[in-house]
């Protein structure tokens, strides 16, 4: 599958000496774009993070720490009281970092036996199954939500299954509930987390294996000992791609959790869409996702460029 | 690559918006309309109908103040909210020439308090909002706000909430006695902390779900317009409207001139439009509600005639309209509705 | 013996368990957009009325005029996208080192790294503050943004297979820069872009946070306009539209993907 030897002209010079190198206004363009329509529009939303909000909907021009006053801090139900630690918002994170976490770990432990699986199937089935692996991926996330909030309503499939088995008598409630959520988020991100330990697990030397099994470890000893520690720098990329969009996810929170408690994801749509109007907030809560984002992949770069050098 | 970047070009072009000439942009509740209502009047004043659309009054004003003022040419707010939308010059006015139609309008709604003589606005529909309860699951007396707010086992946890600040807050002062507008800080407290309470018995906050979640069982009870209440029995739901003795809200929702709207004159034409019996009561037999217009009884439905969500029982008490408080007791309002949905 | 560390008990059950996971709730919508019934509980007879319904019912100009912006939209995407793609990876893959290239890398994938939600707040502001109405313009320029790293990582992983030794072997033949990467380069490159090109497309056509925070007045994409009327209950009609879709994301995975294995085995140096 892969070419044999060292990825030419990855690290060589032009492929004429003489020719000076067309660099600069070969990656103009993507700078350009990126740099206009993604990099400065997240600096402009910093920038709205510290305006005044008009009074519902809209922004004044006016410098104000208003918006993240709010998320810190609680000053009673009509603003006049001492503040103290406002939790509200806090909880908020602190439930979407547990959610997110939580999807994370099931895709974890349905993933890696899954990209094991595939991994180790000869080589023509093993595209093919890493192929019906990707093609949920591709479908839109919306019908794929959509769908999964058909199948688990009151009158829906699963439990209509469940009556009809006479596991339970009455329907069980699994729409807006943190189950539901948390099925959302698991299904959502899965192929994320299979598709990287797989190519790790693909690369794996299963000599290493061998040899811990002929030095006498088992099977499951060699998987914590030896697998494990070779495969990780796939499993952390899963782990990070399955957390990142959990971490802002929306979709599955309004249409599984009944938009009743706040993830973060919905928390900054609903000052966009919603009937507060509230954009400095929502651009607030926005940079600080951001930040708490850019930690992890800070956090992942260090722990790779330490890997690399080990 | 040139050949490229020029079919690029060209179908931008192409995709792009016709001249604003024939055109109407047209910012509406969800489900209000029929489309082929839209379609009749495309076909008879050969323009262009988009149609986008809000779930709350709150989130429609949101949306103008946020930059969408000026993209749009008509809004249906209701009565509360026209006035708010007038406080705050975001209306366009019109002479009663400009919609000779007017005359339609029944009297009783036209010297309205939230636009004097209709300079801004014409009615569309009107109607009540309260909450419908499943009679599969719940057979006791539906004719207190309690089921909502402070609701029997049955309905703990199977409650839809509308999304929506000003029903949610009047229904919750109708229920503690409130007067509306009220600065009364302990008053404010009191709703504040017997909302919270409630919060726990409900499943969720949708206004566009508000009739999917009866049929389909999700929800046992729900807040609800009487319209949207009466298809959702319609499409098959067990379900029964309540007139709380507590009181309930009223509302007119009115077809709003915007301010800089790009197509002013195919805006008044469909004003225009919507004041034809004909045209109201197509309006009326879609939503369930009831329409403003005089004339429009030959073409009702029959089912609107004895329907039980838009003819209150004798004994039900009159319903309450939203009032729009002033800026500084809004503020209030609006902390007590983050508290309750953060 | 050797196969022995490659298996474990259980694995095989939870792959199969995580394949049905993945497909069941996909299978579920299919097999009701054929139900004849209106209830979408009750299972009613095999029939085609709800894609009838999609092209000649009440909705079909709205969802016709939402499925010919979001196709639109995603082929100029794609294409422009694409095209910056190109040009980066050919200078990132040939350029050897130079200064700012893993900065470059960086502020590539950043719309991959960056939380969509994120992305959708930060485009809105800013089309918001600069006081472009937003509508077609927007939501395309926001998808040209955020599907240049899904272009780009295909055609750059293919051009790093290709040895530079054939363009040298062209310039040394005294053809041009420019056709050497004609003539030579692109061919070889081909089944990379056409990948990225699909996987662009295919995000954009996805793509539905950023869309639905971008568009302007009466502009709806397939995505903006199914969540629109799913909000409102699940219809039948929005089945047959999702399997649709499906058919058409399955149709252009498997494009990328063939397109990507015969570009491999064509492209092996030897």
């Amino acid at each position: 599958m892969a070419a044999a030897g060292p990825a030419p002209g990855a690290a060589r010079g032009p492929a004429v000496p003489g020719d000076r190198p067309l660099t600069l206004p070969l990656l103009l363009p993507a700078w350009a774009v990126i740099g206009v329509f993604l990099v400065v529009p997240v600096g402009l939303m910093v920038v709205y993070s510290f305006l005044t909000q008009g009074f519902r909907g809209g922004v004044i021009w006016e410098f104000s720490l208003a918006a993240y006053d709010r998320f810190f801090l609680d000053r009673g139900l009509f603003g006049d009281e001492p503040p103290r630690l406002e939790w509200t918002y806090i909880a908020v994170f602190w439930r979407s970092l547990w959610q997110a976490g939580l999807a994370t770990l099931t895709c974890l432990i349905v993933g890696f036996p899954t990209a094991w699986f595939i991994a180790t199937r000869p080589a023509r089935s093993r595209t093919a199954w890493a192929f019906l692996i990707t093609v949920p991926y591709w479908v839109n996330l919306l019908i794929r939500t959509v769908s999964l909030r058909f199948l688990i309503r009151d009158q829906g499939p699963v439990n209509q299954a469940l009556i009809a088995l006479g596991l339970t008598d009455a329907p069980i409630q699994m729409l807006n509930t943190d189950f539901a959520v948390q099925l959302g988020l698991f299904y959502s991100y899965l192929p994320f987390m299979v598709l990287p330990i797989y190519a790790a697990v693909e690369r794996y030397d299963f000599a290493l294996s061998e040899a811990a099994a002929d030095l006498g470890a088992s099977r499951w000893v060699a998987l914590r000992e030896v697998v494990i520690p070779s495969v990780r720098p796939g499993i952390v990329a899963g782990c990070l791609l399955v957390f990142i969009p959990s971490l802002g996810a929306f979709l599955a929170p309004d249409l599984l959790g009944g938009a009743k408690t706040y993830m973060i994801g919905s928390l900054i749509e609903d000052q966009f869409k919603g009937s507060l109007g509230n954009w400095p907030f929502g651009a607030a809560v926005s940079v600080i996702l951001l930040s708490m984002v850019l930690v992890a992949l800070l956090f992942y770069a260090r722990n790779q460029a330490r890997e690399g050098r080990a | 690559m040139t050949r490229l970047l020029a079919s690029a070009a060209l179908a931008a072009a192409l995709a792009g918006p016709a001249l604003a000439e024939g055109r109407l942009s047209i910012y509406h509740w969800f489900e209000y309309i029929p489309q082929e209502l839209l379609d009749k009047f495309a076909a008879e004043h050969g323009v262009t109908v988009t149609m986008d659309t809000y779930d709350s009054n709150e989130a429609m004003l949101a949306a103008l103040k946020a930059g969408r003022l000026g993209q749009y040419d008509v809004a249906v707010p209701a009565d509360f909210m026209v006035q708010i939308m007038r406080d705050e010059g975001m209306l366009d006015s019109f002479t009663p020439e400009e919609v000779p139609n007017l005359v339609n309008i029944a009297p009783e709604w036209i010297d309205v308090p939230f636009d004097p003589g209709r300079r801004h606005s014409i009615p569309y529909q009107w109607g009540s909002t309260a909450f419908a309860v499943n009679r599969d699951v719940w057979q006791g007396e539906i004719d207190t706000l309690a089921i909502i707010f402070d609701p029997p086992p049955e309905l703990s946890g199977r409650i839809n909430v509308l999304d929506s600040q000003n029903e949610v807050l009047t229904l919750g002062s109708l229920y503690l006695g409130i007067p509306q507008c009220t600065t009364d800080r302990d008053r404010l407290r009191a709703l504040n902390d017997m909302l919270l309470a409630a919060k726990r018995h409900w499943a969720s906050f949708g206004s566009d779900t508000a009739k999917d979640v009866l049929v389909s069982g999700d929800a046992a009870a729900g807040m609800i317009y009487n319209g949207f209440s009466m298809k959702a029995r319609e499409e098959g739901a067990n379900i029964e409207y309540a007139w709380p003795k507590e009181g309930y809200v009223a509302w007119m929702d009115n077809v709003v001139l915007l301010k800089d709207a790009p197509n002013r004159e195919n805006a008044l034409k469909f004003m225009n439009f919507l004041l034809e019996p004909e045209n109201a009561a197509a309006v009326t037999n879609y939503a369930r509600y009831t329409s403003a217009v005089t004339g429009v009884e030959p073409f009702l439905d029959e089912a609107l005639k004895s329907s039980p969500e838009v003819n209150p029982p004798a004994d039900a008490p009159a319903g309450t309209f939203v009032e729009a408080c002033p800026q500084e007791v809004q503020a209030l309002y609006d902390a007590i509705w983050v508290n309750l949905k953060k | 013996m050797s196969g022995g560390v490659r298996h474990y008990p259980g694995f095989a059950a939870i792959a199969a368990l995580c394949l049905a996971i993945l497909y069941l709730p996909l299978g579920v919508v299919a097999v009701y957009s054929f139900n004849a019934s209106t209830s979408i509980t009750a299972w009613g007879g095999f029939s085609w009325r709800w894609y009838i319904d999609v092209f000649q019912g009440p909705e079909a100009p709205r969802f016709r005029a939402a499925a010919w912006n979001s196709v639109t939209i995603a082929f100029l995407a794609a294409s422009v996208a694409t095209a910056i793609a190109v040009a980066a990876a050919v200078a990132m893959v040939r350029s050897g080192r130079f200064r700012g290239k893993s900065a470059t890398f960086a502020l590539i994938s950043l719309p991959l790294m960056v939380p969509e939600i994120v992305t959708a707040v930060a485009t809105l502001i800013f089309f918001s503050t600069i006081g472009l109405t937003p509508g077609y313009l927007t939501i395309l320029i926001a998808h040209i943004t955020f599907c240049i790293p899904f272009a780009y990582l295909p055609v750059a992983a293919r051009l790093s297979g290709i040895d530079p030794a054939f363009e040298a072997a062209a310039r040394d033949l005294y053809a041009s820069r420019g056709q050497a990467f004609r003539l030579i380069l692109l061919p070889l490159l081909a089944p990379g872009i056409v990948s990225g090109w699909l996987l662009a497309f295919i995000i954009s056509l996805d793509d539905f946070i950023i869309t639905n925070f971008v568009k302007g007045a009466g502009m709806e994409t397939l995505p903006t306009a199914i969540f629109g009327s799913v909000k409102q209950g699940i219809k039948p009609n929005i089945m047959a539209i999702s399997t649709m879709l499906l058919a058409v994301s399955i149709l252009f995975v498997t494009l990328s993907w063939l397109a990507g294995r015969t570009g491999r085995r064509a492209a092996a140096p030897s």
